[in-house]
């Protein structure tokens, strides 16, 4: 599904060059369920921005579910953004003034489906994360785990190939967090590549596999991702 | 255009910034009602002054005599020429683009009575047309007719303050009244079109036939002065140095004597006009969208604010798939909104407050001097919304190219 090979990426700020990423060699086959970690600086959220076509890398190849994903039109990125990523956020990232529905209809918007169908699948899909009695709901009136699953449900409304998200469950407390994970690992199981990007030990131990980042290099990966994502303190 | 689903975007974000749209819009919203009042009091202004030409033919001149200036043909300089019936009829025969010709030769303060009313006025001598080329009216009754002036028939149109002074209230048309103790036969009033104090005298002549006038007093077949006009699509400027080049020939007059001969031509003083209220609207214009463009500047600087407040939502979009064209499509349909509505509002007020000005003066009568029925006509409303849409575009697109450029990265940066 992703096949990241020998990708390098480097800020140029003033005189000061900073390689970011020193030749990423990744593979993610579809249907993985698997977490990114690191320490702050490793490059694990330049990673992130390569793998989502949000940013640009400078040399090596980025296949995305076949296709060669580089120097892509504004326009081509923010299509194939579409349809084959979902992304969900550290902070939710909920337009602010529209309501639930809406913001899981939103990604639907820019496929130019038309409104009623956009507001029946939205529909289903807050079904799905259980939250179909808030659809009418605005985001300040939902609790962070909520937000969250609403941005879930968003992420997953085009039925895209991959599931990023970015340190999904950092603005949760641990219960809260552990329903996220709960709903992540439901999604994996229905076959969706899901990637986890956190600092957090218990959350990267929910995953199936655990890639290592230290100064924009990947450690040799040791087969932890046994582990099912049952952790005691989640009922 | 924007379809559905943009509209309510859209809706949404401006029901979001109620206050900010508002104070933005009433920028846009004062520059179009600006330019519609400004625009509209101006036409009243036009129309005020050009009323003064009334319905009046606009291709008018006016021919009289002055003492000359240069010898000719043995003449000396300062002789006074006199114009005479033979001239008007030289000039209907050899100038054809000369549609009506109408002289004029008056006496001052002849008695005239009905019954033991008696006063002094003004008796003028003229031609069946008069009435077709200046600005008169006829209250009752006709004109003056080729058979009046064939027969030399003894008839009177009287000017309507001198009927009202010798008849009262009583029917006045078919009764005989004296003058210089000849008997008239009344055959009309007349008076003219607008009262002003230049068109008094109208109100007091009296009227006969100009042959009647010959025979009756004397005077020889002399004419004071004539209008004349051209014939239709025919510029009255063109017949003019032919009729008073004909006139100096018949007068031997020099033909380069800048006096001698006198005229007043109403087309080159309504082209002047024209050509002022041309310049005045070109400012007005100028005026009107400058306030416009002042509002605009605003709606772009708010719209500017507005991308830059929105940069998180836009990143959003745009990692959730939105297009740069449909950011871009996004603010300008936003500005375009903004500055459509409050200036159509605009529109539609400064229309309405020209129309009450119109209204209120009809109604009660208001007569001013320059100023007359103010009004915005159809095409300045059609060129004022065209001029909305481009400015609403111009307005969005700076803050629109700036919200395209906006990095989707964004989205994932926590503050």
């Amino acid at each position: 599904m992703i096949q990241l090979r020998n990708i390098r990426k480097v800020y140029q700020t003033g005189f000061n060059r900073l390689e970011v990423l020193k030749g990423i060699d990744l593979d993610i086959q579809a249907g993985e369920f698997a977490s990114i970690m690191g320490s702050s600086g490793s490059g694990k959220s330049t990673l992130l921005n390569i793998i989502g076509i949000l940013d640009e890398y400078d040399k090596g190849d980025y296949h995305l579910d076949g296709t060669l994903i580089k120097e892509l039109s504004q326009t081509a990125a923010a299509q194939y953004r579409n349809r084959f990523i979902g992304f969900v956020f550290q902070s939710f990232n909920l337009l602010p003034f529209k309501t639930a529905l809406d913001n899981v209809a939103l990604p639907l918007y820019y496929q130019k489906i038309e409104r009623q169908k956009r507001q029946k699948m939205a529909l289903e899909y807050l079904d799905m994360v259980g939250l179909a009695d808030w659809a009418e709901h605005l985001p300040t009136q939902l609790s962070g785990g909520q937000q969250q699953r609403v941005a879930i449900a968003r992420a997953l409304i085009t039925q895209p190939k991959v599931i990023l998200a970015d340190e999904p469950t950092g603005a949760l407390d641990t219960k809260t967090s552990y329903e996220v994970m709960q709903l992540f690992k439901k999604v994996n199981q229905e076959g969706i590549t899901v990637i986890i990007v956190t600092h957090e030990k218990d959350i990267s131990d929910m995953t199936r596999r655990i890639i290592r980042l230290r100064d924009g290099m990947i450690e040799p990966e040791s087969e932890s991702g046994q582990i099912p994502a049952t952790p005691s303190s989640a009922s | 255009m924007p379809d559905r689903d943009t509209l309510q975007e859209i809706l949404a974000t401006i029901r979001k910034h109620k206050l900010r749209t508002g104070l933005t819009a009433l920028g846009v919203f004062w520059g179009i009602f600006m330019l519609i009042f400004v625009l509209g009091m101006g036409k009243g202004l036009e129309n005020g002054v050009f009323r003064d030409f009334g319905s009046r033919a606009k291709n008018v001149m006016y021919v009289w005599t002055e003492r000359t200036t240069q010898p000719y043909q043995g003449f000396q300089p300062g002789r006074a020429p006199q114009l005479q019936l033979e001239d008007i009829i030289a000039i209907k025969q050899h100038i054809p683009e000369v549609q009506y010709i109408a002289p004029r030769l008056s006496l001052q303060n002849i008695p005239a009575s009905y019954q033991e009313i008696s006063d002094k006025y003004e008796i003028r001598g003229e031609l069946q047309d008069m009435i077709r080329i200046e600005a008169l009216r006829l209250h009752e009754g006709r004109y003056i007719n080729k058979l009046d002036i064939r027969d030399s028939r003894k008839v009177a149109v009287l000017g309507k303050r001198t009927a009202e002074v010798l008849f009262g209230n009583k029917e006045c048309i078919g009764r005989y009244i004296r003058i210089s103790g000849m008997e008239f036969r009344v055959v009309g009033i007349f008076g003219p079109l607008q009262i002003k104090p230049w068109t008094e005298s109208d109100l007091e002549a009296i009227v006969i036939p100009l042959t009647t006038m010959y025979r009756a007093f004397g005077t020889g077949e002399r004419v004071d002065y004539f209008v004349c006009s051209a014939a239709p699509k025919v510029l009255v400027s063109t017949i003019e140095p032919k009729v008073k080049s004909l006139l100096k020939e018949r007068h031997r007059i020099a033909p380069d004597d800048p006096r001698g001969i006198g005229g007043f031509n109403l087309e080159q003083e309504y082209q002047g006009l024209a050509n002022l209220f041309g310049g005045i609207k070109a400012f007005l214009w100028f005026v009107g969208i400058g306030t416009l463009l002042a509002g605009i500047v605003g709606v772009s600087n708010i719209m500017l604010i507005t991308v830059k407040e929105r940069t998180k939502e836009i990143g959003i979009r745009k990692a959730l798939g939105a297009t740069p064209r449909s950011i871009i499509n996004m603010i300008l349909a936003e500005s375009v909104i903004i500055t459509g509505f409050s200036g159509y509002l605009g529109l539609i007020s400064g229309t309405l407050v020209i129309g009450m000005i119109n209204f209120g003066m009809m109604a009660n009568n208001v007569e001013l001097d320059n100023f007359y029925n103010p009004q915005v006509n159809f095409s300045v409303g059609l060129s004022a919304i065209l001029l909305l849409i481009v400015a609403g575009m111009a307005a969005g697109l700076i803050p629109a190219l700036q919200a395209a450029r906006v990095e989707p990265v964004i989205a994932l940066r926590d503050e």
